[in-house]
């Protein structure tokens, strides 16, 4: 009696067992093989003249990489040359996390550790803000970059677009900010102004250093966010020289395609290079960021 | 007393560059958003609007609003019906699929390493600049290089199932939609989750597993009932974010098929943000384009309030705590 009644818990037991892993399979590992398998065909294409069943390497080369040292030539047509469109896509995404840090370092500061009339209004307006899906205004914002007299101005189009992208950074990155200020105990920056210090001091001097990781985040974040910005160049930018990264490799899908994937995959790997540098580098605190980001 | 000014000063002094640039990115292009929304700007009194933006070119109408509630344009029916299937069919994804992923990664796999490992994949599309995502896409499901055909047929899917063509046959066009931001949105439900199980406190599980629950028991009656507000905040910040998002579309669709986003529209993948921005930036005609935009800016500005109503301040400022 008492050994058959074990026995069925046991029977059971087990069966939960088993569906627990189907639930698994099933829902977070089956429906992983196709990342699994477009980042292995990516990189091993990138290295092969042929893959075999999609992600095997066959005939290794670095053919497909030969964009870095001569021109890339479709029929008559000569696209640029890689160096300067890497060149204007670096300083886009540099701009960019200057201009937030600046920017947002000093709101964030404000907000976190300054009194003042309107200070929660100011927080619900800023978060309002950091909700609001901002693509809805690139047609409004076209038409304030050609009232500014940047569009199709070459160079002086990206800065006018690093001021827009900054400006749209702006929100989250001065909540992140504060958020790194809030966490640094009052106690030491007064006890620092007790002690003599004026505001300023114990800010570069006391506070500074304690919420550098903070800006190093921040920095990193909308470097990568500068990096990776579509819509913004290709919707503003018309001179091909001007392109950055993701707009000339958006144009080259369109040629390539079918007739040189080893090329596109290459070009895609060299573009992700710096996302997977400072992905591995500084995960932890990027994920809290991204959680924050308004995509998809 | 100068001492007193300057100090309520400091803080001004402090946020005045934040608030020129949101001035400058944000309040401007909404102002200008409705004003241009009553407008008849289009390519040829363009330059007259941009010196002079009175100018007596540019009329004021509402025949935009006429065109798009009227059913004028004919094509506005299309794709608002594109786009509410595009938003719930993500949303569910978002919200749901990934509280499933979730508890199964974080709450079933007891393996630290294994539960690392998908939860790194399952970011990685987050991750990846959206070209490159895109990319992938077109290769994997391109029925002659790609692996998506491939795949099906390995899982037992009869071959007159299978499209010639992912991107451009219509009910496989759009379900590819659904999955490409699927992909990406999973992984935002994932990470707020994740956080909220992990801070469960582990007596109260453990309680319910000694008094002889299941696993499933505890997901049902336990993590998932705690998880009420992460999930209310998923779903409220997906809605905003996917009323508006169309990059992926433009990429996949614009460059995979080679001839622009414009292919959106026969593959019955042209969401109502997408079509706005083509109003705009291919056939010029930037008034009505704005209203369309402005009908999206108002559905927002409304969620807003409401998900202020809802939350409070202070939730929406900590979305993935859990209150026990």
């Amino acid at each position: 009696m008492m050994r058959v009644g074990i026995r069925k818990r046991k029977t059971r037991a087990l069966l939960r067992r088993i569906a627990v892993i189907a639930v698994v399979l099933l829902i977070a590992v089956i429906p992983a093989i196709p990342i699994w398998l477009m980042y292995g065909w990516i990189i091993s294409q990138s290295f092969s003249g042929r893959v075999i069943l999609g992600i095997l390497p066959s005939k290794l080369t670095i053919e497909n990489w030969r964009f870095l040292w001569s021109p890339i030539t479709m029929g008559e047509k000569e696209y640029p040359n890689i160096w300067p469109i890497t060149l204007n896509t670096l300083f886009l995404a540099l701009g960019v996390a200057g201009l937030v840090v600046l920017v947002s370092s000093l709101s964030g500061y404000a907000l976190s550790r300054m009194d003042f009339k309107g200070r929660t209004g100011m927080m619900q307006f800023i978060i309002a803000l950091h909700a609001f899906p901002s693509v809805i205004l690139l047609i409004a914002l076209f038409v304030i970059l050609n009232k500014l007299g940047l569009y199709g101005k070459g160079f002086m189009t990206l800065v006018g677009i690093i001021l827009i992208k900054a400006g749209l950074e702006i929100p989250m990155a001065t909540w992140i900010i504060k958020g790194f200020f809030d966490s640094i105990p009052w106690d030491l920056e007064w006890a620092a102004l007790v002690d003599g210090c004026s505001r300023w001091r114990a800010w570069r001097s006391i506070i500074l250093p304690l919420v550098l990781p903070g800006i190093g985040a921040v920095s990193i974040f909308s470097f990568l966010s500068g990096w990776s910005e579509f819509l913004l160049v290709f919707t503003y930018v018309a001179q091909e020289e001007y392109y950055t990264l993701p707009v000339m490799i958006y144009h080259m899908i369109g040629e390539f395609i079918h007739i040189d994937w080893g090329m596109l995959a290459a070009l895609g790997l060299f573009y992700a290079i710096p996302t997977i540098i400072f992905f591995s580098v500084s995960q932890k605190v990027l994920l809290k960021i991204y959680v924050g980001g308004v995509k998809g | 007393m100068p001492r007193g000014l300057s100090k309520k000063m400091l803080p001004w002094l402090f946020l005045a560059p934040m608030l020129l640039m949101i001035t400058l990115a944000w309040i401007a292009p909404l102002v200008l958003t409705v004003y241009l929304g009553f407008t008849d700007l289009k390519i040829n009194n363009f330059l007259a609007f941009i010196q002079d933006f009175f100018t007596d070119k540019v009329k004021l109408t509402l025949d935009n609003f006429r065109k798009i509630f009227y059913a004028e344009d004919p094509y506005v029916s299309e794709t608002f019906k594109v786009t509410v299937f595009y938003v719930v069919s993500v949303l569910s994804v978002n919200a749901v699929y990934a509280l499933i992923l979730s508890i199964a990664i974080a709450y079933f796999v007891k393996n630290e390493i294994l539960s690392m490992i998908l939860r790194v994949t399952w970011l990685l599309p987050r991750i990846t600049p959206g070209i490159i995502y895109a990319l992938m896409w077109i290769w994997f499901i391109d029925p002659r290089y790609g692996l998506l055909n491939d795949m099906l047929r390995l899982m037992g899917a009869p071959e007159d199932w299978l499209p010639d063509s992912w991107l451009l046959r219509k009910p496989y066009s759009q379900v590819l939609m659904v999955m490409i931001n699927g992909y990406v949105g999973a992984s935002f439900g994932m990470i707020v989750y994740t956080a909220a199980i992990k801070s469960i406190p582990p007596d109260l599980i453990n309680a319910a597993l000694v008094d002889g629950a299941s696993e499933f028991q505890v997901a049902r009656r336990i993590i998932i009932p705690l998880l009420k507000w992460p999930i209310l905040f998923v779903t409220a910040w997906q809605t905003l974010s996917l009323l508006s998002s169309y990059e992926y579309i433009l990429m996949v669709w614009g460059a995979g098929s080679g001839q622009g986003y414009g292919i959106a529209r026969s593959a019955g993948v042209m969401v109502w943000s997408l079509y706005s921005y083509a109003k705009a930036f291919a056939e010029y005609l930037y008034g009505y384009a704005s209203a369309l935009s402005l009908i999206l800016v108002v559905i927002g500005l409304v969620l807003i309030i409401l998900y202020f109503r809802i939350f409070g301040f202070k939730r929406l400022m900590e979305p993935s705590k859990v209150e026990v």
